[in-house]
């Protein structure tokens, strides 16, 4: 196992406020890495620098060993890191095979491949993957139709059928009904062991990322509070003081 | 080539040139920045980039030249301006803006383009394609030797512009209207809970910005000339300028309107006057090329 | 319907070929009707497909023309002393000059404004929405100027063309918009089948998520242009040896003419669609040719107020309504939300 993002020492103020001061952590790769803390603690922030939503005043980024901290956010998504955003995202005016036919990954064309038509493969893989998150059912509908949970289970899948180095989750459980939660998590963890994915998931519910990541990163107030195993995160008192404290 | 290095060379040598292309530009371009401000206003509180915005200003230059015409002192063409302008941009709003408020941007875009050229057109068929001037009769001053002199008429023209910006601003200060209306350029939903009527609040923000547009095109025909077709120039320089200084900021507004009025005269100084209307052009894909690139070092796009 | 299509297609090939010998006196009434489908299909290819409302496409139309009229001239004289005699009589040019300077100069024109969109949309295309708009009207704009403050091309005067060598005029010029217009229909056709068109759909519904996914969005944009400004460039050249002569503000970068009403057609026929920028442009040259008939001297007022009501009343156009009222045509299904969800069986 080694490290494929490597975070160190990144700083990152809005206007005389740190949201993000001397933060370094490492997401493994092949592995499932977490990222809590609460409201207001950074984590966004932390997460925007990484993607390159905005510039970061201190510090380096590394994704397999290159400095992306200076690139810009299309140049970095090429490179096979791919996130998935918390107001979920999809084409809701084209059906979901479409939406799944979009997200083939463009980065591993070349220019003329994009000048041909899907062929029956592809179309079989995207409704394969459809199938994996439980939408084949309704894989010609148009993606606005879905309610929010299933539209989630589509970027889901989009993601997956991209084919990505590392999939960045930003709270992926935020707004989905309690009972689909299990569904979700067990898919992500498949995701990880199938398909090789490694995962990065910034997670506010406690309960998830225990269940699901390998180590574990605790922001509070802009600064590194703790990391480790989810066993260690979860008696470290410090961490139980940071999330009582912020309630 | 040769003539454009005499030109700058003329600049050199003379310096008290620079101070009349300084003073033509800063003249003009106190108008430049009254019509950016309405259309800074407008932008900022109904998001509708109004492309009309020159039209609205030679519109205004019309209705003072044909009240001249008609025997009346054309002082007095301001303040009727103003008034039949703020008319007319409220018949414009109910028929056309209101019904693009809420849509996308390029609706309205579109919308007042489309408007831009009818009333160019209705212009035209009115008036005639000829430019037009007021004379006002007023001396001109001459200074240095002759090498800078200013017409009565445009001094005029100035303070007129200067108290017309200070009523402005001191009603958006001071009134409940303006109060208002800088509420709904805020947060138009959180206005609307708070009982500010923002169909109302927009109906006067567009009238007024038409009606600031006509003083100052009643202006501008006193001191210079018009044509029906200038208004797309006026139009572009409204945008050059808010683009540059962005919304809200109402120093960057006068600044960038004053700057953009020397930039033009030294630029058809250098030039030749026939590349003033591509310099108003080219000043607005600068400035909009230096904003992409402060934007691209926050990794962002202009949008 | 699938089966039909290759009858309806021959059926609308044979109406094109015979159309000009069917209605001989309106011959250069349909070369202005192809200007039309063509500048709007390739509007559409960018503002429909894309989301990018470019009001500068007029850009490649007038410096088609200039490009066709300087490779062809100076294909056989010095085109700074062409154009110092305001080209005229002096200059003749036999029947080889002018099909070479014809075929070198849509050739040229092509290419070049392709180019010229590759190095504007480098630019532009950072810039969004309304911005885009604005840019690149400021960029026709201001062709438009500086060509006209460039004596070697004949400055504001206008520069003339060589006289077509032959008798049938008109025909040629149908012919050669014909074929441009068909060549792009069968295109498009194609290439909104492709990912690329996936790709475009996906930066104009959501630009920021089809850059999170990786598509090579600047790439995709300026390809997309590139096209547009190719067959605009084309239609410019041609349109530049059925003009004579041609000057750069109200012929060439006609800003506010055909620059703005290739979005009207647009809109009229429905963006987005294959078949709306055509049925469009239709609708607008007869809204044309009957306000220029019948509404002396108000003609211009009748195009901007058609302007206005389309942007306003009418902004999804035909197709757009059409959809709206049978999505079943288009192949959307659309389901009540209550059925049994795979979601739910779980």
């Amino acid at each position: 196992m080694n490290a494929i993002i490597e975070v160190s020492g990144v700083s990152k103020s809005y206007g005389g406020v740190k949201a993000n001061s001397d933060i370094s952590m490492q997401v493994q790769k092949g592995g499932i890495t977490g990222l809590i803390g609460p409201n207001g603690s950074g984590k966004t922030t932390l997460f925007n620098s990484i993607v390159g939503y905005h510039p970061i005043d201190k510090g380096s980024i590394k994704f397999e060993g290159s400095e992306i901290s200076k690139l810009q956010v299309p140049a970095i998504a090429r490179l096979g890191l791919l996130r998935t955003f918390q107001q979920t995202r999809i084409y809701g005016a084209m059906n979901c095979v479409e939406n799944m036919l979009i997200s083939m990954p463009h980065r591993k064309m070349t220019f003329w491949d994009a000048f041909s038509r899907n062929d029956a493969e592809q179309i079989e893989r995207a409704e394969g993957l459809l199938d994996f998150v439980g939408l084949y059912e309704k894989r010609y509908l148009r993606g606005g139709s879905l309610s929010f949970g299933q539209q989630k289970l589509l970027e889901f899948a989009m993601a997956l059928m991209n084919e990505p180095t590392v999939l960045l989750l930003d709270e992926p459980t935020a707004g989905i009904n309690p009972t689909l939660i299990n569904g979700l998590i067990d898919r992500l963890k498949r995701a990880n062991s199938e398909f090789g994915i490694t995962l990065f998931v910034i997670e506010h519910n406690m309960r998830v990322i225990m269940n699901m990541a390998d180590h574990i990163y605790c922001l509070a107030h802009g600064e590194m509070l703790a990391s480790g195993g989810p066993e260690d995160i979860q008696n470290d008192q410090t961490v139980i003081d940071a999330y009582l404290g912020a309630h | 080539m040769d003539q454009i290095l005499g030109n700058i060379d003329l600049l050199i040598q003379f310096p008290i040139v620079n101070l009349k292309i300084i003073i033509d530009g800063v003249m003009i371009g106190a108008l430049f920045a009254l019509a950016a401000y309405g259309l800074a206003l407008v932008w900022g509180v109904m998001n509708v980039k109004n492309l009309a915005q020159g039209d609205f200003v030679i519109a205004g230059g019309y209705v003072a030249w044909w009240m001249t015409q008609k025997g009346i002192h054309p002082l007095l063409g301001v303040p009727a301006a103003f008034i039949i302008m703020w008319g007319i941009g409220w018949i414009i709003y109910k028929l056309v803006i209101s019904r693009v408020i809420e849509r996308d941007l390029f609706t309205s875009l579109l919308a007042t383009f489309g408007l831009a050229i009818m009333m160019a057109q209705i212009l035209n068929l009115m008036f005639g394609s000829d430019t037009q001037s007021i004379d006002l009769g007023y001396e001109t001053l001459h200074f240095a030797d002759g090498l800078i002199d200013i017409p009565i008429s445009k001094l005029i023209g100035v303070c007129m512009a200067l108290s017309l910006a200070a009523g402005v601003i001191i009603f958006m200060k001071r009134s409940r209207m303006g109060q208002a209306i800088r509420a709904t350029a805020q947060d138009a939903r959180a206005a609307r809970v708070l009982g500010i009527d923002t169909e109302k609040v927009y109906a006067f923000t567009f009238s007024l910005n038409s009606a600031i547009c006509g003083a100052a095109g009643a202006i501008i025909v006193m001191a210079w000339v018009i044509q029906p077709f200038y208004g797309i120039t006026y139009s572009i320089r409204a945008f050059v300028i808010v683009t540059a200084a962005g919304l809200g900021n109402l120093p960057g507004v006068i600044a960038a309107g004053l700057g953009i009025g020397a930039a033009e005269q030294y630029g058809s100084h250098i030039f030749g006057i026939g590349y003033q209307q591509a310099i108003a052009v080219l000043l607005l894909l600068l400035v909009l090329v230096v904003r992409l690139l402060i934007q691209r070092r926050k990794r962002q796009v202009l949008q | 319907m699938t089966r039909l299509m290759p009858v309806i297609h021959i059926v609308l090939l044979a109406l094109v070929i015979a159309a000009p010998f069917l209605l001989p006196d309106y011959r250069s009434s349909l070369s202005a009707l192809w200007i039309l489908i063509i500048v709007a299909l390739t509007w559409d290819l960018t503002g429909g497909q894309m989301g990018y409302n470019s009001l500068g496409n007029i850009f490649f139309y007038g410096t088609g023309m200039y490009v066709a009229a300087v490779i062809t001239i100076g294909m056989a004289y010095n085109v700074g002393e062409y154009t110092d005699a305001a080209g005229g009589g002096i200059f003749a040019f036999t029947p080889t000059q002018y099909f070479m300077g014809f075929g070198f100069g849509l050739i040229g024109a092509g290419l070049f404004c392709a180019a010229c969109a590759f190095i504007i949309g480098s630019v532009t295309f950072s810039l969004r929405g309304p911005y885009f708009a604005i840019g690149t009207l400021g960029v026709a704009i201001a062709a438009g100027e500086l060509v006209s403050n460039w004596e070697w091309v004949g400055g504001g005067q206008g520069i003339s063309m060589p006289n077509y060598p032959g008798e049938q005029e008109r025909l040629f010029t149908y012919f050669s918009f014909a074929t441009v217009g068909v060549v792009l229909y069968i295109f498009l056709r194609w290439l909104y089948t492709t990912r690329f068109a996936a790709a475009m759909n996906a930066i104009r519904d959501d630009e920021e998520k089809a850059e999170a996914m990786g598509i090579h969005t600047l790439r995709y944009k300026l390809v997309a242009w590139a096209i547009a400004a190719f067959f605009v460039g084309i239609v410019g050249a041609i349109e530049a040896f059925q003009a004579l002569h041609f000057e750069p503000l109200e012929t060439a970068y006609q800003t506010i003419n055909l620059g703005i009403f290739m979005v009207v057609c647009v809109l009229l026929g429905g963006k987005g669609t294959l078949w709306g920028p055509i049925i469009g442009a239709i609708m607008f040259h007869v809204f044309k040719e009957i306000t220029w008939n019948y509404f002396l001297g108000w003609q211009w007022v009748a195009l901007g107020a058609l302007i206005v009501v389309t942007v306003v009343y009418f902004q999804d156009g035909l197709m757009g309504w059409l959809m709206s009222k049978k999505p079943e045509w288009f192949g959307i299904r659309v389901e009540s939300r209550d059925t049994p969800t795979a979601e739910a069986a779980e």
